[in-house]
């Protein structure tokens, strides 16, 4: 019982683990967690496939900085995100924005997928009228046999 | 069974992502296109105003109207950056050909950068140390050294994430020069 405790309290303690350094931590709890909330949003661009939240990269940890800069500027949420996607582009934002230029992006999974249905759909069409016209009906020769074969059953 | 047309059309989709995956795949080997570098958000913007302090130990600094009515470079770099080292030589032969180059030195310590110089060279005009690295995030820079051409207005015109090597002098950095009008 304690054993499994202990284990769920190692579990719960290993999953904040972020990049975020004691230095940058703000003293307002309710700033850091917007400034941690809008973090893991941003794209590191050294890194690419982390959060600045994630990345230890010094660039990253610079853009921590500079999140919690603007927050204590007195920024919203949505200028501090506009503030770095100004100068690094739609890619720093891990979520990409639905505009015409990331559509096929955005559509194109559900296109996919609508297409792979259609094509199941129609081939298992096909199958089944192909199945039905292939077969010859019986002729009287076959009709009679299987009489035969029936009653021969019927009689055992 | 006879063959219908639509039973091609995995093998023509697969042709189709092969070329695709193929140019890609050219591209990168070729070293025609690097798919981890991004597109600049500054192009076509005005210069990010910006007005940094000399390396200590020098007189010049960088600021926004030092970037009006010419076509230059602006280099971003550091000493402590091996590919910066490695580019060194085109920038002088740039300087040599007289386009004005000008240095963002990005987090470097004073007697490094001027160190670096010595032994080196200085092909910048002007140099603006960015000892805390926030004007080099204003330009967006997250790769070094990285490059942007700017126009006689003072807009950015063409960014180079890395260090331009003398192929890329020819084959890119001078014909874009020759485009914007320097």
């Amino acid at each position: 019982m304690i054993r499994a405790a202990l284990a769920a309290l190692m579990l719960v303690a290993a999953l904040p683990a972020s990049a975020v350094q004691p230095d940058e931590i703000l003293a307002d709890g309710a700033l850091e967690t917007r400034a941690r909330e809008i973090s893991k949003e941003l794209r590191c661009l050294v890194c690419q496939n982390q959060s600045i939240d994630d990345s230890d990269a010094s660039l990253a940890r610079d853009l921590r900085i500079l999140v919690r800069d603007r927050l204590k500027a007195g920024d919203s949420d949505e200028e501090v995100v506009s503030f770095v996607v100004e100068r690094y582009g739609d890619f720093v934002l891990l979520r990409p924005p639905f505009k015409t230029s990331t559509l096929l992006l955005w559509i194109g999974p559900a296109l996919i997928f609508i297409a792979g249905i259609a094509g199941v759909w129609t081939w298992y069409r096909r199958r089944r009228t192909a199945v039905i016209s292939d077969a010859a009906p019986l002729s009287d020769d076959e009709r009679k046999r299987i009489d035969a074969i029936l009653a021969a059953q019927d009689d055992s | 069974m006879a063959m219908r047309p639509l039973s091609l059309l995995p093998v023509g989709l697969f042709a189709l992502l092969a070329v695709v995956f193929g140019v890609y795949l050219w591209q990168v080997g070729s070293g025609g296109k690097d798919i981890s570098q991004i597109p600049s958000a500054l192009i076509d913007k005005p210069v990010p105003a910006f007005d940094l302090p000399p390396i200590q130990g020098r007189t010049d600094g960088l600021k926004t109207a030092d970037l009006q009515g010419k076509v230059a470079l602006v280099n971003v770099w550091a000493s402590w950056c091996p590919p910066c080292r490695a580019e060194h030589p085109v920038l002088m032969t740039l300087a040599r050909d007289g386009v004005p180059i000008y240095g963002i030195n990005y987090k470097d310590r004073p007697q490094d950068a001027l160190r670096f110089l010595n032994e080196l060279g200085n092909p910048f005009a002007r140099i603006g140390a960015d000892t805390d690295g926030r004007v080099s995030i204003d330009w967006g820079v997250y790769g070094y050294p990285e490059t942007f051409v700017v126009d006689a207005q003072g807009r950015i015109r063409y960014r180079h994430v890395g260090p331009i090597n003398p192929g890329q002098l020819d084959s890119v950095i001078r014909p874009i020069l020759r485009k914007v009008g320097g």
